[in-house]
């Protein structure tokens, strides 16, 4: 076995644990090249099948190519797809393109806030009619209390400190010097009512072991990471009005791959087109702890 | 940059290595691990000068740890909170490397890193010497299984770069390290401040002849595969998509030891059930053949057996898993309650969970001086016990010196895992227990002067418990009103328990298995109360077990125990007297029982 079999295999171990002890599970799929990547373990984890819900947070502002693939992945491969959305925030144009708040305040309008209360069920939720190839509003409300994340401890600071499988409170609130052990194998599946679950499978992989991956299995990748001939491609997907392209002649995954080598970017950080990790100081600690994932 | 390069680039695929370091607080572990992010070439771009800015902001003077205390508490707390991770590399290799913090009070952050780790670099500071956390590390690292070693003596720029000192410290480690048999790879001098002896070879040390901290590390070999070992996997789930349009029944698991085959014959423990492979199932590519150690996969068998995850499956050919409900063990504790006898634990080992009591302490070790401390009562934050643990059914396990993987566990309290350990030896079974309880029950028993055949002439009927089980909702409760109602039509003294009639299933306790255990005996206890009254007692059961089957029928002896599987599998299990397939025919299903009961001459007709 080699390094990716081995990433591959504890993966799929932790998403059969996930499966095995939580009832209300879902999985958040970004569209971005991890939580593709994410996806693509539950496949194999449940031989084709993807026995929960895959929940994504659209801000209204994620570049239109990703919705199109999103949507097209969902029919393809039979997923149960959930959109939720901060329709209040939109609607009193509480975002930072409306100028009415900062980057941070933005993502924790669209993202964090809408997750919670998509999550709790509090808000509507918007799930995928395989027949009519339409959204309708879900009629299950029930909270979903295991979230499973394509979060990797190379991004940044905080995430490094990440446990497998990670609580959180009622009050999302993450302590991040009382976090129970995980020893070997053995995960916290046991918690208080109350108690929210972060499941983090990718987080011993790194941003090349993702495209090594991709490679590898062939998995479909939105193309926004893949030069088309201007010169420019994106390393990292968000909303538009907050991810710049960076300047790359990668055409196809191998070329990324070299790039991330031994090119130009193997001493540049992932993110560093995110505008709002600089606005927090460099880590995104704070949005974290308001649960950001 | 052509794409040709590219290709070919893909193919040389390095090795990875988890590394840990640990060592007493303040030791240097962060100072180490940013020292050899910075001088391999591993830190992102201007990391290293947006931490020097950061530094001058707050008029502090720059330390290299700085870089892996990437959380803001951290920095102006000045320890490690957590095992941060961070990734490096040399030529040889990719190296996760994971940061343990040196505090008593995180304990628990550097075991859950430690445990991850195929080799340990421990550090201890030259002017400080060794201290308690320098030995207490030492020995986690042996109790989990890290055995490739490299102990590193740091701030040697504070004492003069002098041989003697090190010397001195190295004599006294190496007294430490002896007693619980771990041979360290080597010693080194460093100054993680200044970087000597760590990628670079110091200038100032030139009586030191050994390996840099890096030539160490390349040097691990990585963990050797069990491969070679008796195949192990804990079943961790079993899938049936059945109302996604697949019928395939597979066994999931992560195999922990060895390799199998199609056509191999396995064995599953506790349960002993044996069967054969069928196929090896995988995602989008076709089917192997073979299947090794540290594969997630999954199998189907050629018949369908009813097994339940967390056994333990074997190969027949093989040396098989051990079983047992009394183990003794070498045991860790980091609850903040104290691990005491008569409260109920959950053990979690492999992919199996069971209740767990603290039987015996042996003997209490305290970590940093090695002292033994017997007649202790109770386990305490830190300890480290050899004790003897009790499960209520029997577990499979291995012992940890025959294969890691399967010999070792941890005890949840109170939702958190409290306590890690390894298993050390096999106790044997628990059903003495039972047995136990039986014993003392026959003789404490005041006997009527009429005896079960007596009762059997009158009643003209062989008492007997009829317990009818299977999935939830599948009309249990129903078809047992229907067998009680048709068999006193027919002249039987029969009486059906409704569950929720005599025994209280306390799921307010939140603890599903030890109110099940207990639901279990009380049911045994009542059913032998019935049946030696000459009765036949019908009573049903969700989804009872080997262990479960076992324990009532040893509870109802002398009479007979006749049990009922309904519900939707396919296969049939030895364990169930007979089976009702799902959405059956009341009359018909009454009607079957009632023929396989005669049949089987546990119902004779006395009426003749």
């Amino acid at each position: 076995m080699d390094h990716l079999d081995k990433l591959e295999a504890q993966g799929v171990y932790i998403l059969r644990t996930a499966y095995r002890e939580f009832k209300n599970l879902v999985m958040l799929w970004s569209i971005g090249k991890d939580s593709t990547v994410l996806l693509w373990l539950a496949r194999k984890a449940f031989f084709g099948h993807v026995p929960f819900p895959l929940v994504h947070i659209d801000t209204k502002y994620k570049i239109p190519e990703m919705i199109e693939y999103r949507d097209k992945l969902a029919l393809e491969w039979n997923l149960n797809m959930v959109y939720g959305i901060n329709q209040k925030a939109l609607a009193n144009k509480e975002t930072f393109p409306d100028g009415k708040v900062d980057r941070l305040g933005c993502c924790k309008n669209l993202k964090s806030e809408a997750l919670k209360h998509t999550l709790s069920g509090e808000w509507p939720r918007y799930r995928l009619n395989h027949q009519t190839q339409k959204y309708e509003e879900d009629t299950n409300k029930e909270p979903y209390t295991g979230v499973i994340v394509g979060a990797r401890a190379d991004e940044e600071g905080s995430r490094s400190k990440e446990r497998y499988f990670s609580p959180r409170d009622a009050q999302n609130d993450w302590d991040i010097g009382d976090q129970p052990p995980e020893l070997w194998n053995q995960f916290n599946t046991d918690f208080a009512p109350g108690t929210h679950l972060r499941i983090h499978p990718l987080l011993d992989w790194t941003e090349l072991n993702i495209w090594e991956y991709i490679h590898k299995e062939k998995i479909p990748i939105v193309s926004l990471y893949f030069d088309k001939g201007e010169g420019k491609r994106y390393r990292s997907l968000g909303c538009y009005p907050c991810t710049n392209s960076v300047a790359s002649t990668s055409k196809n995954i191998p070329e990324i791959i070299e790039e991330l080598k031994s090119g130009k970017f193997s001493n540049i950080a992932e993110r560093s087109g995110r505008a709002q990790d600089a606005d927090d100081g460099g880590t995104l600690e704070t949005l974290r702890r308001g649960g950001y994932m | 940059m052509e794409p040709i390069t590219a290709e070919k680039n893909l193919e040389k695929v390095l090795d990875k290595m988890n590394i840990v370091v640990a060592g007493h607080v303040d030791h240097g572990k962060s100072t180490l691990i940013g020292r050899l992010l910075a001088d391999t070439g591993s830190l992102p771009e201007g990391k290293l000068e947006s931490v020097k800015k950061y530094c001058e902001k707050n008029s502090r003077p720059f330390e290299y740890a700085y870089l892996l205390d990437a959380l803001k508490d951290e920095q102006s707390q000045g320890i490690t909170i957590d095992s941060a991770r961070c990734f490096f590399k040399t030529p040889k290799r990719h190296y996760i490397i994971i940061d343990a913090p040196g505090h008593i009070e995180f304990l628990k952050n550097m075991i859950t890193g430690a445990s991850r780790a195929e080799a340990a670099v421990l550090i201890i500071d030259a002017k400080e010497g060794v201290r308690e956390n320098s030995r207490r590390h030492g020995y986690m690292l042996s109790m989990l299984g890290v055995n490739q070693i490299v102990v590193c003596v740091n701030k040697m720029d504070l004492a003069g770069f002098q041989e003697e000192r090190f010397n001195e410290i190295v004599k006294e480690y190496d007294l430490f390290l002896k007693e619980i048999n771990i041979r360290p790879a080597g010693y080194i001098p460093i100054s993680g401040r200044l970087g000597d002896n760590i990628a670079n070879k110091s200038k100032e040390m030139n009586w030191y002849k050994g390996n840099t901290v890096l030539e160490f590390l390349d040097l691990f070999e990585k963990e050797k595969s069990d491969e070679k070992k008796p195949f192990r996997m804990p079943v961790q789930d079993i899938y049936k998509f059945t109302n996604m349009g697949d019928d395939r029944r597979i066994i999931a698991g992560k195999i922990e030891s060895g390799q199998i085959q199609i056509g191999d014959e396995i064995i599953f423990y506790p349960s002993g059930k044996k069967n054969k492979i069928k196929t090896i199932e995988v995602f989008n590519a076709a089917l192997p053949k073979k299947a090794v150690c540290g594969e997630s996969t999954g199998f189907t068998l050629d018949t369908e057996i009813y097994i339940q995850p967390g056994e333990i499956m074997c190969k027949s050919s093989e040396a098989p898993a051990q079983k047992g409900s009394l183990i003794k063990t070498n045991l860790f504790w980091m609850g903040h309650q104290s691990m005491v006898k008569g409260k109920q634990y959950k053990l979690k080992i492999g992919t199996r969970s069971a209740a767990v009591w603290l039987h015996d302490i042996v003997n209490v070790l305290d970590a940093s001086d090695l002292a033994s401390v017997s007649n202790k009562n109770q386990i305490d934050r830190h300890d480290v016990a050899e004790c003897i643990l009790q499960t209520f059914k029997p577990i499979a396990f291995d012992l940890s010196t025959e294969i890691a993987s399967t010999g070792r566990f941890v005890i949840v309290d109170n939702y958190k895992i409290a306590g890690g350990g390894i298993i050390l030896e096999s106790l044997g079974l628990q059903n003495e227990i039972i047995k136990e309880h039986i014993r003392q029950r026959e003789k404490n028993w005041e006997r009527s002067s009429l005896s079960i055949v007596d009762r059997e002439e009158r009643y003209k009927q062989k008492p007997l418990l009829i317990v009818i089980t299977g999935e939830n909702d599948i009309g249990k409760q129903k078809l047992a009103r229907s067998l009680e109602e048709s068999l006193f039509k027919a002249g039987k003294y029969a009486y059906y328990l409704g569950v929720s009639n005599a025994l209280s299933l306390s799921s307010a306790s939140g603890n599903i298995e030890q109110s099940r255990a207990s639901y279990i005996r009380q049911l045994g206890e009542i059913s032998h109360l019935f049946t030696d009254a000459g009765l036949i007692l019908i009573t049903t059961a969700s989804d009872i077990d080997d262990a479960e089957y076992e324990t009532l029928k040893m509870l109802n002896n002398p009479s007979e125990t006749f049990v009922i599987y309904v519900g939707k599998e396919k296969f049939l299990s030895p364990l169930w007297d007979m089976k009702i397939e799902e959405n059956f025919n009341i009359s018909d299903a009454v009607q079957s029982i009632t023929e396989k009961l005669e049949a089987k001459k546990v119902l004779v007709d006395y009426m003749i």
